[in-house]
C-alpha cells in the first residue's frame, strides 16, 4: 500500500476512516488494536498538558522571542472579544499555547512536526471543550489526521527543510481539517477533500524561521493555520467537492516545495528571517 | 526547524511518526535528535560521564543555544530520554553533579550540517570520541567512533565490536549469534589498515544473552564489546 488519500478512502469503504487507520497501524506494527488506541490516548493527554503549560504567562523561550503570548490571547477569548467566535478562538489560543510550550522547551507531541505541533491539538481540544466531542471521538479524529499525514509524508514531505512551511503548517492544517470533517460526520472522501482544501490555501508557504529558531513566524503560523482547517472543513460539510483529486493537490505541494529556493527552506536566510530589524535584534541577543 | 523525515525509505508505516514522538521542544532535529545523540554516547561509554567536550558543527554551531541543543546533548549524556522534562535544566544538573562540560564550535569537513563531536571521559577514566549527526525528525546517525568511520542509527539492536583486524573474528562473532538464532539485519566492518584497529557494527533482530557478549569479550583479538539495546523511543 502506498498510502495515498484515495487508497485510505477505499480502505475505509462504507466504514470509518478512523477504524481503517487503527486497523492498518495494528497490522503494520504488530501491536493490538487496544494498544494502538491507548498510545494515541496518551498522546492526547500529553497535548492537554502542553496547552496548560503553554498558557503560563511567565513562560519565556531561551532566545526571549516567545512565551507568554498565549496567555494574552486567552484573556481576550475569556472576555468574549475574539472576532472569529469562541470555537475557532479557543483552537487558536490552544494552538499558540502548544507552539509556545514547544518554543520554551516544554513537552509536546510532534504533529506532524515540532514546529507545527499546535494546529491539530488546538483544533481537537477546542472541539472537546466547545462542541461535546468525547475523548474516544477525539482519539478517532487523531487517527484520521495521522492517516492524512501519512499520505502527505509518502507523496510529498512533512519537512520544512525539504518542502517549506507548506509541508509543516500546511500538512498540520490538512490533518486538522480532515479531523474536523470526521468529527462533524463527514465521509472519508469529505475528509480527504477537506485536507486538500487546507493544502490549497497554504500552498507555497515558505519556511523562514528567524535566527533559525522554531519561534518566529512558526508560533503565529500555528495560530493562523487553525482558521484554514476550520474553513476547509466547513466547505466540504456544506457539500462543496474539491475540484481536483486530493492526491494531486499533495503532488502539487511536492512540486512547489521542490521549486522553492534554499533560502526559503529552513535555512533562515530568506522571508521573515531576512528582515533587517529582526537580524539586528537577534545579533544583540547573542543567539 | 527540523525533520528531513523520509518514510519512503521505511519498510513499515507507523502513524505515530505523524502524531509523535512525544518530545521536549523546540526542534526534533536540534533538540530531540541531540538528546538521542547524547544518550547513545552515554550508553556506548557504558559508565557515567565525568568530562565532556562538545563540538558543534554547521547549523548546530549557529543555533545551539536557542534550540537548547547544548542542554539536550548534556541531558542525553546524563541518561535522559527525548521526553524528559529535566532536559531543560540539564546544564545546572550537570554542574551540580560535578560533570565537567565545555562547548566549542568546530568545522568538520564534509559533515552533515547538524553534526556534533563528543569527547568523553567516564568516571573510571574510560574515554570515547564520537561524531554523530541529527538527520531530521529526531533520527540520528553515528558517523565516527573512536576515530573509525562507522554508520549506524541506534534504532535497532546494535552490537559493536572493537577488535584487532585478524582472520576468524567475524566468523566467531556471527557464529555466536547464529548459536542463539539471532538474525543479523545489517553488518559493517571498518578498519584503518590490514592487521590494525578494526570495528564491526552489527544490527540485530534480537538481543544476545549476556553470557554470549562476555564470551566474545574473552576472545584474543577482541578488545571491546558493546551492545546497544533497540531504542525504545
Ligand atoms: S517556518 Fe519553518 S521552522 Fe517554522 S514551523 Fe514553518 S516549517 Fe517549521
Amino acid at each position: 500500500m502506498d498510502f495515498t488519500l484515495s487508497e485510505w478512502v477505499n480502505l475505509a469503504g462504507e466504514g470509518s476512516l478512523a477504524d481503517a487507520a487503527v486497523k492498518q497501524q495494528a497490522e503494520e506494527t504488530g501491536m493490538t488494536v487496544e494498544a494502538v488506541r491507548a498510545t494515541m490516548h496518551s498522546h492526547l493527554c500529553c497535548m492537554q498538558e502542553a496547552v496548560q503549560s503553554g498558557l503560563d504567562e511567565k513562560l519565556r523561550s531561551v532566545s526571549g522571542l516567545s512565551g507568554g503570548q498565549a496567555a494574552l490571547f486567552l484573556k481576550r477569548m475569556q472576555e468574549g472579544k475574539l472576532l472569529g467566535g469562541r470555537l475557532l478562538g479557543k483552537a487558536e489560543v490552544y494552538a499558540m499555547a502548544t507552539a509556545e510550550c514547544n518554543a520554551c522547551m516544554g513537552k509536546i507531541v510532534a504533529a506532524p512536526t515540532a514546529g507545527a505541533c499546535g494546529i491539530l491539538p488546538g483544533t481537537i481540544l477546542a472541539m472537546m471543550e466547545e462542541s461535546d466531542v468525547s475523548e474516544e471521538q477525539a482519539v478517532d479524529a487523531l487517527f484520521v489526521a495521522a492517516a492524512v499525514g501519512q499520505s502527505i509524508a509518502t507523496q510529498a514531505s512533512i519537512s520544512g527543510a525539504e518542502g517549506g512551511c507548506q509541508a509543516e503548517c500546511g500538512s498540520a492544517a490538512a490533518m486538522a481539517a480532515a479531523a474536523l470533517a470526521y468529527l462533524e460526520g463527514g465521509t472519508p472522501q469529505q475528509c480527504a477533500d477537506a485536507a486538500a482544501f487546507a493544502i490549497m490555501n497554504l500552498l507555497g508557504l515558505v519556511c523562514d524561521p528567524v535566527g533559525g529558531l522554531v519561534e518566529v513566524p512558526c508560533v503565529y503560523r500555528n495560530v493562523g493555520s487553525c482558521g484554514v482547517a476550520f474553513t476547509a472543513a466547513d466547505m466540504v460539510l456544506s457539500g462543496i467537492r474539491c475540484p481536483i483529486a486530493p492526491d494531486e493537490v499533495i503532488l502539487a505541494m511536492k512540486e512547489v516545495g521542490d521549486a522553492l529556493p534554499a533560502s526559503l527552506r529552513e535555512t533562515g536566510d530568506g522571508g521573515c528571517a531576512a528582515c533587517a530589524s529582526v537580524r539586528a535584534r537577534l545579533k544583540a541577543n547573542t543567539l | 526547524m527540523k525533520e528531513t523525515f523520509t518514510p519512503k525509505d521505511d519498510m513499515t508505516m507507523d502513524l505515530f511518526d505523524l502524531i509523535g514522538p512525544v518530545m521536549i521542544g523546540p526542534s526534533s532535529s536540534h533538540t530531540a535528535g541531540a538528546a538521542r545523540i547524547g544518550l547513545t554516547a552515554r550508553l556506548l561509554l557504558n559508565e557515567d560521564v565525568c568530562k565532556a567536550e562538545v563540538g558543534f558543527h554547521g547549523s548546530f554551531a549557529k543555533t545551539y543555544r536557542g534550540h537548547g541543543t547544548d542542554r539536550a546533548i548534556v541531558g542525553g549524556l546524563m541518561g535522559m530520554a527525548v521526553d524528559d522534562p529535566r532536559l531543560r535544566d540539564s546544564l545546572t544538573l550537570a554542574r551540580e553533579s560535578g560533570m565537567d562540560v565545555c562547548f566549542d564550535v568546530v568545522n568538520i569537513r564534509g559533515a552533515h550540517p547538524n553534526t556534533v563531536r563528543l569527547t568523553l571521559t567516564g568516571v573510571s577514566g574510560k574515554e570515547l570520541t564520537m561524531e554523530a549527526a541529527s538527520v531530521g525528525g529526531g533520527n540520528i546517525e553515528i558517523h565516527k567512533l573512536n576515530g573509525l568511520n562507522v554508520d549506524f542509527t541506534g534504532k535497532e539492536h546494535t552490537l559493536i565490536i572493537h577488535q584487532t583486524d585478524a582472520p576468524g573474528v567475524i566468523a566467531a562473532v556471527t557464529g555466536a549469534l547464529a548459536g542463539q538464532s539471532i538474525n543479523i539485519a545489517n553488518m559493517q566492518v571498518y578498519r584503518r589498515k590490514a592487521g590494525a584497529d578494526a570495528m564491526m557494527v552489527l544490527e540485530l533482530d534480537g538481543a544476545p544473552e549476556d553470557y554470549v557478549l562476555e564470551s566474545l569479550k574473552h576472545m584474543k583479538a577482541i578488545r571491546n564489546v558493546t551492545f546497544l539495546k533497540r531504542r525504545p523511543c
